[in-house]
């Protein structure tokens, strides 16, 4: 039995202690790079020396460890894929990859992570590439401690920053990405983590996910995207303390959910975009201490949506709080902070003794006639909203807030 | 002419009651922003009493300056003077001193506290709306020498516009719902003062996202160089047509 285990590892340590480095330079017109990587043995790693590569299509399809010296640059030229890793176990870093080619037909990416597993890119950038990052059908991989930069300028000449497409367990980490289509997009990805990203001024979503289920989303940061963060069709997602911020724009989300279910999303902060949260055929999701401050609507209900819980929140200085567009409510709205409440706390236990209904008369008639918008902070919009206020006739019976708090939550 | 406005002018400034009105809209200014540490949303609340308490006082108190000022009205008149020229000093010395106190007391706060764009575009509404509802006084004292009927119509005309119209549009909204409204939208909000300077604000403040199609149509129209030109220039119209047509009335009036 012990044999057994002895035998791989010493033939493990072995091949470490025959792997070799090598060292490669830049030379004019040779294509240095793809004839080391055919070179390099299973295990070698190859240094790369700072200067510039005009070289596409390079393949990686066994275990190297590819580290660039002081940022050597791969650069297509506008032509072609770049790097193609289909060997396992391979890490790429320190390098600038720029200017992949660009098609209206192909999925043409910078580095295209390929049928394999336990691949690492750190510590890279990525400009002006078509598709930044490529992973498809892979898993394991890690994607860390990137820059992926590029200039798109509308959504059909340009793609997505970092791509997963039918992987699993990846771990996206640390990178930053802006002026792509999508920061982030994932199709058919599993049980991965992304953490700590910032994904800013992409040209569509700063990140995007459909049938991505068992994803985790930590501390990332999603920032002046045109139309925020949208996900669709997944179940079991967590996020968790990331910030939607500056999502402003005539439609434009914080965050867009989409038959979504059994989520959680928690402590997350939600700050000036023209809708904080929409919620669409989204069930089961707990939704707990995030924060919603300064957003056109803090959250958007559709009628579609049941089971849902919205308890310990915060809502400060929302336009609208919350709008929906049936009568029919189905959620649980439950201890939350909203400045807009006015009611009163007589036996002073931190809980207001009236209910708190969100949806205003005001936001209803908007949400009927949009045209409406144009009244928008007029007295007799003001007056219309107090009246409802006094006495309810037109805002949904069950969409209120039994036991709405006197003072912001600390989160 | 220029003595008539200077004493008209001066006559008003004294009065305790334009006092109080710019110590009130300084205090509010003032504690609006020593209040609120973020000055957007100071010039939001500025908003609501440029809105409402800036027509109603510069009406009220206009029709009523004119009224107490009949006799004096009537010993100028004996006087070599043009009727056109009795009538617009008055005018133009109400005008003048309403808007010293508003820019006393709200312009100067907003410049010092919150000094933008949108807080520019708030002083500017705040003088011509000052001006436009001076002169709908002009025009509701003209109109009959009633003094309680007067006042009686200055109050009606200030409710008009701040609620009632607005009640008419939403009204009509809801009528034609199955036609886009956009863009009789427009000529709506150019058909009251009060609506053209609460939407010249709020595109300033970048509410338009807010409002989906109706913002973009809206912006388009509104948020342009040439739309903020032609809602400055719809608002002086707002000013100069009800001013013009009471001095045409007070000129063939048998006083």
């Amino acid at each position: 039995m012990k044999f057994r285990i002895l035998v791989p590892l010493i033939f493990g340590f072995s091949t470490l202690a025959f792997a070799r480095s090598w060292s490669v330079k830049p030379e004019v017109g040779k294509t240095v790079l793809q004839s080391a990587f055919d070179k390099a043995a299973n295990g070698d790693t190859i240094f790369i020396s700072p200067g510039t590569f005009y070289e596409t299509d390079l393949k990686i399809s066994k275990k190297l460890v590819v580290i660039g010296v002081q940022f050597p640059v791969i650069d297509g030229k506008q032509k072609g894929e770049l790097l193609t890793i289909t060997g396992a176990g391979t890490l790429i870093a320190g390098l600038i990859f720029q200017n992949s080619g660009y098609s209206g037909y192909l999925d043409i990416a910078a580095i295209r992570i390929l049928n394999t597993r336990n691949v690492r890119i750190k510590n890279c950038r990525l400009k002006r590439n078509f598709f930044a990052i490529y992973c498809q059908r892979s898993s394991l991989c890690t994607i860390s401690g990137n820059i992926i930069e590029s200039d798109a300028s509308g959504e059909v000449l340009s793609a997505n920053g970092i791509h997963c497409w039918k992987s699993d367990s990846l771990k996206i980490i640390n990178n930053k990405i802006s002026g792509h289509r999508d920061g982030i997009y994932f199709e058919f990805v599993a049980a991965s983590l992304v953490q700590g990203n910032v994904s800013s001024k992409n040209i569509r979503y700063g990140l995007h996910f459909m049938f991505s289920h068992n994803d985790t989303y930590l501390n990332n940061t999603f920032r002046n995207n045109e139309a925020g963060v949208a996900v669709m069709y997944s179940k079991e997602v967590k996020m968790f303390n990331n910030h939607f911020i500056d999502n402003w724009g005539s439609s434009s989300y914080g965050l867009l959910l989409k038959d979504i279910s059994d989520s959680h999303i928690q402590g997350n902060k939600f700050s000036k975009n023209t809708i904080g949260v929409y919620l669409e055929g989204s069930n089961r999701i707990i939704m707990e201490r995030n924060e919603f401050s300064s957003n056109g609507w803090a959250i958007k209900i559709q009628a579609s949506c049941y089971d849902n819980t919205i308890t310990g929140n915060n809502f400060l200085d929302n336009s609208f709080e919350v709008a929906t567009n049936g009568d029919l409510v189905m959620n649980k709205i439950s201890k939350n902070y909203w400045s807009h409440y006015t009611g009163y706390d007589l036996n002073r236990n931190g809980i207001g003794d009236i209910p708190h209904r969100p949806v205003s008369m005001y936001s209803r008639i908007v949400e009927n006639n949009p045209t409406a918008l144009m009244l928008f902070r007029s007295v007799m919009v003001d007056l219309l909203d107090q009246a409802e206020k006094v006495i309810p006739g037109f805002t949904p019976e069950n969409l209120k807030d039994d036991a709405p708090i006197m003072k912001p939550l600390k989160l | 002419m220029n003595k008539m406005v200077k004493y008209v002018m001066i006559d008003i400034l004294r009065n305790k009651m334009v006092l109080g009105y710019t110590l009130l809209l300084l205090i509010v200014s003032l504690s609006v922003f020593s209040l609120d540490d973020n000055p957007s949303r100071g010039t939001i609340s500025l908003l609501n009493l440029i809105l409402i308490i800036v027509p109603m006082v510069s009406l009220l108190f206009s029709t009523i300056y004119v009224y107490n000022s009949t006799e004096f009205i009537e010993l100028l008149v004996t006087q070599p003077i043009k009727r056109s020229n009795i009538w617009t000093s008055i005018l133009a010395g109400l005008m003048s001193s309403l808007c010293i106190a508003f820019f006393v007391g709200v312009g100067l706060p907003v410049l010092f506290f919150g000094n933008s764009q949108t807080g520019i575009a708030l002083i500017v509404a705040g003088l011509i709306l000052t001006c436009i509802f001076v002169s709908l006084a002009m025009l509701a004292s003209v109109s009959t020498r009633d003094k309680a009927k007067g006042i009686g119509l200055a109050i009606l005309l200030w409710f008009y516009f701040t609620i009632i119209y607005d009640g008419i549009v939403l009204f009509t909204l809801f009528q034609f719902s199955d036609f886009p409204m956009e863009r009789p939208m427009i000529l709506f909000t150019a058909l009251n003062p009060i609506d053209l300077a609460r939407i010249m604000i709020l595109l300033k403040l970048d509410i338009s996202a807010l409002m989906g199609y109706t913002g973009a149509v809206l912006k388009d129209f509104f948020g342009t160089t040439w739309g903020f030109g032609v809602t400055l220039s719809a608002m002086l119209i707002w000013a100069f047509v009800p001013a013009w047509i009471s001095l045409r009335r007070f000129k063939s009036k048998d006083l």
